[in-house]
Order: C-alpha cells, then structure tokens, then sequence
C-alpha cells in the first residue's frame, strides 16, 4: 500500500498534476507519523501509511503556509474525506482545486481511536484515487452513532453542570483545538476580538464555558467527528463529547450529516419552515 | 446569598424591535401590569441574536433568559427568526448537556397586538426561574473573592488590586 500511494504521489507530481503532495511521513519514533509536504517526485519515499496515521491533514488546506505550495494532492481517511466535502460545500476550496487520494483504513491509533470504533466510512466518500483494498462501510443505527453520549446524557442537571465545569475549569485557553480543527478557518476567531471582548481571554474558569460552548457551537452541523480537537487538548479535555452532541441534535432535528453527501445544503446556513418548535412558547 | 424566600431572579429579556418589543410596549401602554424582574434588551430582529449573547447574559449575573421575536412567517425581515430557530435548536440542547436547567434559557413567539401574552410569557419565565432559585453554578465562578459572595461579574480592574 505504501509503494502504490508512493507511486501515485511521484505520478501525480511529475505529471505536474499537483505541486505538492500532504501526507504522512516517519516519525521521531515508530508510533509517531507527523505530516509531510513533498514537492519533489524523488521525495516520495518520505511519505508512509500505517495505523498510527492518526491526523487529519486537511486542516493544512486552510493554512496560508501550505496554499502557497500551490496545487496540493492531500491523502485522506475515510473520515478526513468528511472534511473535504464540508470545506467545498462552504466555498472554502475548489473541488478542481484539490487532488484527493484516499486511502482504505481499519482504524488508526493505538489504543484504537474511538472515531474508528463506529466507523463508517472505512473508505471515503469522495476521492480521485483510491489507494488500498476497497472496505466495506457498515451502516450504523443512529443509536449506535451516538452511543457514547449515553452515560452523559443521562447524568442529572446538577451532574451535568459539575462534570462539565470540572472540566472546563482546566482549559488554559491555548487555542489548540480551534488551531486543529480543520473546519475553523475564520481570519479572526472570536476570542481575537475585544472591542468589546465577548469572551475573557485570561484562563480563569470564568469565561471558559462562554469558549468551549461557543467553539462547539460554531462547529455545529459542520463537525465531522475527526476528533483532533480533542486530540490536541493539552488539558485532556472531552471536546468530542460537546461535538458529538451537536452532530446527534443536527441528524435529529434537521437529518443533516456533514460530510457524507455533497448535495446536501449545509444545516446551519439554512431553515426549514417545518423545523421543530416545540421548545418555543 | 440571603435566604430562599427574598430571592427575585434577574431576567434578561432579547426582544425583536418589530414583534415583541411591541408587545411588551402594548402591554405598557394598555397599562397591564408584570413582574419588574426583567432587563429588557432590544435587537433588531432575533436572526441577529448569536447564542454568545444568552452565555454572556449569564456570565453577568442573570438567573434566566427569555429570547422573543416574531411568529413564524411574520419576520420583517423575511426569514431572520427561521434562521434563529434553526440555532436555538441545537443551542438549547448543547446548554442543557452542560447542566444548564432548560428553564432558565426560554423562546417564544410574541407579535405585536399580543400585549397578553407577553405579560403571561415573561410572568411565566420569572416564577419559573424563582422556583429555580439563583443560578449559583455560575455566579460562583464569576465572583472574585469568597465563593458565593453573589456579586456577579466583576472585572479586576473595577475593583482594584486584590492582593492588598
Ligand atoms: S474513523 Fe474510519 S476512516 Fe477514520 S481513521 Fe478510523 S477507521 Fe479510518
Ligand atoms: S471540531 Fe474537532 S472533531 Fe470536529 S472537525 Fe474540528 S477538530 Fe475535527
Ligand atoms: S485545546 Fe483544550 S485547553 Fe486549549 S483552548 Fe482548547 S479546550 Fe482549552
């Protein structure tokens, strides 16, 4: 699988199909991989796959460094595809613009990520090559897409209120998640802006309900469930779970699954005249 | 925090200038009489409402939040409360997985002739965010000094050095 993805990218380069191939390459140790730019066909045995191609590369297609590269082919799971399609259907790349070569995956990370323990999309939805055996996608219930959420779900209010400040009380406001994530890409985050300042820059638990709801909510209906925010959390903080949580009440209340189908209008950019009311007097 | 029978919730009320403020301007002047807990905030239209305002409104002390704005189909501008619709059905779920009580974060649709119902709706939120009692949860953390001290936000700089 490596030779072939090595193959494709020498192919895709010399061709000048592309200018610069993102993927993966060796990392500092054997269950390290970290992410590599090659611009040269004889590069191309940097790059590698294995189970510990953890990132989600895409979140590159946004950077200002990267796009100068020019015309990136970028390697893709099954669940990074999701970003792809998300960022065409918010104007923020061409489809003609990006060369997409997905790879086929059983899962990454060791121990297993939990995104890969209800995968279904071992292998992508949109790509213009596929690398490695086809993989069946089984399909999940809703319940089981949102099974993690259960034992949250059920905590009591005065629970719920605790666990979640426990937890936000140790965010130390690095930024690290929103820097991560592929599908933030606002010139100026909200917490940049401070005339007037809507959210307490200082990392006092404070403010850091108003950043983590708010962060979670401007991904709602576009998060696809990469889990690098939470990856990257220097305070080990539970962001997928507040992720999760809008995905399952976006499939709820408006049967809208980002990622999954280019045709579909984005959840959050419009309404429905029929949309669920019952909250409201 | 005094005891639990002088407690009076403060109400923070975002109103669309074209349907609820109205309502509640009818109300005042047919001279209908409501519960004085609410701060009233006027917008142009509950599209233009982000979800950071209702946290805000909390981390500056209110016990509850009312959202009000045209019915359905009645927005001046067309289409703004669909949209804002659209936004509190996934924020209100995401505040109640945080542990925030439902009650304390309301929505409804007010027009302007309702002057009724505005007094019914904001009476409604009141006793119900009496019942509750203060939102402590976060008026604990907002509070510099002694936990609890019930002073709300209050920034540093309004209250000088602390470390004398
Ligand atoms: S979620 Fe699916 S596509 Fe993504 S890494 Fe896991 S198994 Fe692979
Ligand atoms: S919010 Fe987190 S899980 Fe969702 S797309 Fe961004 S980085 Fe991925
Ligand atoms: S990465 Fe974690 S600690 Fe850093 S800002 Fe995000 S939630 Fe807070």
């Amino acid at each position: 699988m490596i030779e072939a993805l090595r193959k494709k990218a020498e192919e895709l380069l010399r061709s000048n199909t592309v200018n610069v191939v993102f993927g993966y390459g060796e990392g500092s140790t054997p269950e390290r991989t970290r992410p590599v730019f090659i611009t040269k066909p004889e590069d191309v045995n940097k790059l590698t796959w294995n189970q510990y191609c953890v990132y989600n590369l895409t979140t590159y297609l946004k950077r200002q460094e990267t796009r100068k590269l020019g015309k990136p082919a970028i390697i893709v799971k099954g669940c990074d595809a999701k970003t792809v399609i998300v960022l065409i259907k918010e104007s923020q790349i061409k489809r003609e613009d990006v060369y997409i070569l997905g790879v086929t995956c059983q899962g990454v990370g060791e121990p297993l990520a939990v995104k890969c323990k209800a995968c279904d999309v071992h292998t992508p939805r949109i790509y213009d090559d596929l690398v490695g055996e086809k993989v069946e996608n089984k399909e999940l219930s809703f319940d089981e897409r949102y099974a993690e959420l259960d034992e949250y779900e059920k905590m009591s209010e005065k629970g719920k209120w605790e666990f979640w400040q426990k937890q936000f009380e140790k965010c130390i406001k690095c930024y690290a998640c929103s820097n991560i994530c592929p599908l933030c890409f606002c010139d100026r985050c909200i917490v940049e802006k401070n005339q007037p300042q809507w959210i307490d820059p200082s990392a006092h638990a404070r403010g850091n309900l108003s950043w983590n709801v708010t962060r979670a909510y401007h991904l709602a209906g576009r998060c696809i469930n990469c889990e690098e925010c939470q990856r990257v959390c220097p305070a080990d903080i539970p962001l997928n779970l507040l992720n999760k949580k809008l995905a399952k009440e976006a499939e709820k209340n408006f049967n809208y699954r980002p990622g999954y189908n280019i045709d579909d209008e984005l959840a959050m950019s419009t309404y429905n005249a029929k949309d669920n009311q019952d909250f409201v007097k | 925090m005094s005891n639990q029978t002088t407690f009076e919730p403060k109400i923070v009320a975002f109103l669309c200038n074209w349907c609820t403020y109205a309502g509640a301007d009818l109300a005042g002047t047919g001279r209908k009489q409501y519960q004085a807990n609410v701060r009233i905030i006027k917008l142009p239209c509950t599209g233009g409402i982000d979800p950071l305002f209702l946290i805000k409104a909390f981390e500056r002390g209110a016990d509850g939040i009312l959202v009000s704005g045209c019915h359905p189909g009645d927005c001046h501008y067309n289409t703004g409360n669909y949209h804002a619709r659209r936004r509190w059905n996934v924020f209100k779920p995401l505040l109640e997985f945080c542990g925030i009580n439902p009650d304390r974060i309301q929505f409804s649709w007010i027009s302007a002739a309702e002057g009724g119902k505005w007094v019914e709706t904001i009476n409604g939120v009141i006793d119900a965010v009496r019942a509750l009692g203060p939102f402590e949860g976060y008026q604990k953390i907002n509070a510099i000094g002694p936990a609890g001290s019930g002073e709300g936000f209050v920034s540093s700089s309004d209250k000088g050095c602390e470390c004398k």
